[in-house]
């Protein structure tokens, strides 16, 4: 017997989710700034970790989002193959919700209809939505609202086997070297290695999930992401860019088997708020 | 750090003042302006008509704020990338307008006209939007108001923080910064 979720539960969830996704900067971000100050040798870079702070604190008591840039609405979804949504469609729900959320929260909404005409649809709707079908009867819902500035400062490159890790690596801070101020850093740096040129996309997105701090599995891949970030921190770039140590608080990545001709590489860069709310139905 | 404090509209000797690496606390009027309002400003321009506000003197502070609360004068309104007005902004500088406020490198060519037409450009901190928005006093909508959140307003700021980034002497906090503690 399928788990039945209803469609207005959808909306609400969703609708609460941007709002709470935009307020409130995770812990392990705030950590992630404290940390920084301990590390960070520019004076400048000091009072911008400083300023970020209180931001985070300012957003969360007045639930005011911490960034203008509320974002393009991306939608993370883990669909129980026993779920049933009654009353209408799924989509419909997710969409809903991304309306009623940015219009409740005082989003801003900053989509456009069509990429030349450029009309705002007013509701900053749609959403972009990733749907993996998963066993059991829960339906997991993860908003991750992306700013503008820092997704255009990102890249995927169709890397032959022959690059190696020393090719990803070397890519990887070469973008991050490229963008230099415009992302707002200190970043969060999403990498996908794998797959095709479509998924290798979507997994740099979504390797920007994970939590602060947490470890690869891999102890390959973590060994991989200490070194990127470690290199991404010598550039020099710095808070805001203005200069200094802490220029990424995290590298993260996310891995697919691959052809034996390729060896896709993508960067989605993340600015400091890397929002994200998740629940489960 | 020591942290100078100006006031609107600015003066040469104000800008000539002002140096990459500066922090700096702006009080006064300031105009706000993105994307497409830039494209109307310089047309409006070109065509040698007058400019719906005066920019003479003036800074344009590169944002599009989330819409207020109720009871609060603007919403969070933190600075958008400016390298998106490099191509309108020597036109507005040679008119007269002296500062900018935004994030991210600008082009050669804006930086040649900062020195050219003794202008600066400032950084607000990207991120920092609803903390910003606690210095931003009243706001109103002047011109352009079809455009939305891109249309004008006239922002009355106290105590707006920035740091200078491209001073009138040709001098860049984004590459000198980044060179003194790059170890790659």
């Amino acid at each position: 017997m399928a788990k039945e979720i209803p469609y207005q539960k959808v909306v609400d969830t969703v609708a609460k989710l941007c709002i709470d996704a935009n307020c409130l900067i995770g812990d392990d971000i705030i950590n992630a700034f404290k940390n920084g100050l301990k590390i960070e040798e520019s004076p400048t870079g000091k009072e911008i970790l400083n300023q970020l702070i209180e931001n985070a604190e300012i957003a969360k008591r007045e639930m005011i989002p911490a960034c203008q840039d509320t974002g393009f609405a991306v939608v993370f979804l883990e669909l129980g193959s026993g779920v049933k949504i009654t009353g209408g469609e799924l989509f419909d729900a997710i969409n809903a919700g991304v309306a009623k959320g940015y219009k409740e929260g005082y989003l801003r909404k900053s989509i456009v209809a069509d990429p030349l005409r450029r009309k705002n649809t007013g509701d900053n709707t749609p959403a972009v939505i990733h749907t993996e079908i998963v066993p059991g009867d829960n339906l997991k819902i993860t908003v991750a609202p992306k700013g503008g500035g820092s997704e255009n400062m990102s890249e995927v490159k169709m890397l032959t086997p022959a690059a190696g890790a020393e090719g990803i690596k070397n890519f990887v801070v070469d973008r991050v070297l490229r963008s230099k101020a415009n992302p707002c850093p200190p970043i969060i740096v999403g990498v996908g290695i794998g797959g095709t040129f479509e998924k290798v996309c979507y997994l740099a997105k979504k390797a920007l999930l994970r939590e602060i701090g947490s470890v690869h599995p891999d102890p390959f891949y973590a060994e991989m992401e200490k070194d990127l970030l470690e290199r991404i921190n010598k550039t020099g770039i710095g808070p805001q860019g203005f200069g200094g140590r802490v220029t990424a608080l995290a590298v993260f990545i996310e891995t697919y088997p691959c052809h034996i001709a390729s060896m896709p590489c993508a960067v989605n860069i993340n600015c400091h708020a890397a929002r994200h709310k998740t629940a489960i139905l | 750090m020591p942290v100078k404090k100006i006031t609107t509209p600015l003066t040469d000797a104000t800008v000539k003042d002002l140096k990459a690496g500066d922090s700096v606390l702006i009080t006064g009027i300031i105009y706000t302006g993105r994307d497409s309002a830039h494209k109307r400003l310089v047309e409006t321009l070109q065509k040698g008509e007058k400019l719906p506000v005066d920019l003479k003197g003036q800074i344009i502070y590169y944002v599009g704020p989330a819409p207020a609360k109720p009871g609060y004068p603007i919403g969070p309104a933190g600075p958008t990338t400016s390298e998106r007005m490099d191509p309108y902004t020597p036109t507005l500088l040679a008119y007269g307008m002296k500062g900018m406020i935004g994030k991210g490198n600008r082009s050669t060519e804006v930086i040649e006209a900062l020195k050219k037409y003794t202008g600066v450009y400032f950084a607000a901190v990207g991120g920092a939007a609803a903390l910003i928005a606690k210095r931003i006093k009243k706001c109103e909508t002047v011109a352009y108001e079809d455009l939305g959140p891109e249309a004008i307003m006239k922002l009355e700021v106290f105590d707006f923080p920035v740091v200078v980034v491209n001073d009138c002497y040709g001098n860049d906090l984004y590459e000198e910064g980044m060179k003194k503690y790059r170890q790659i």
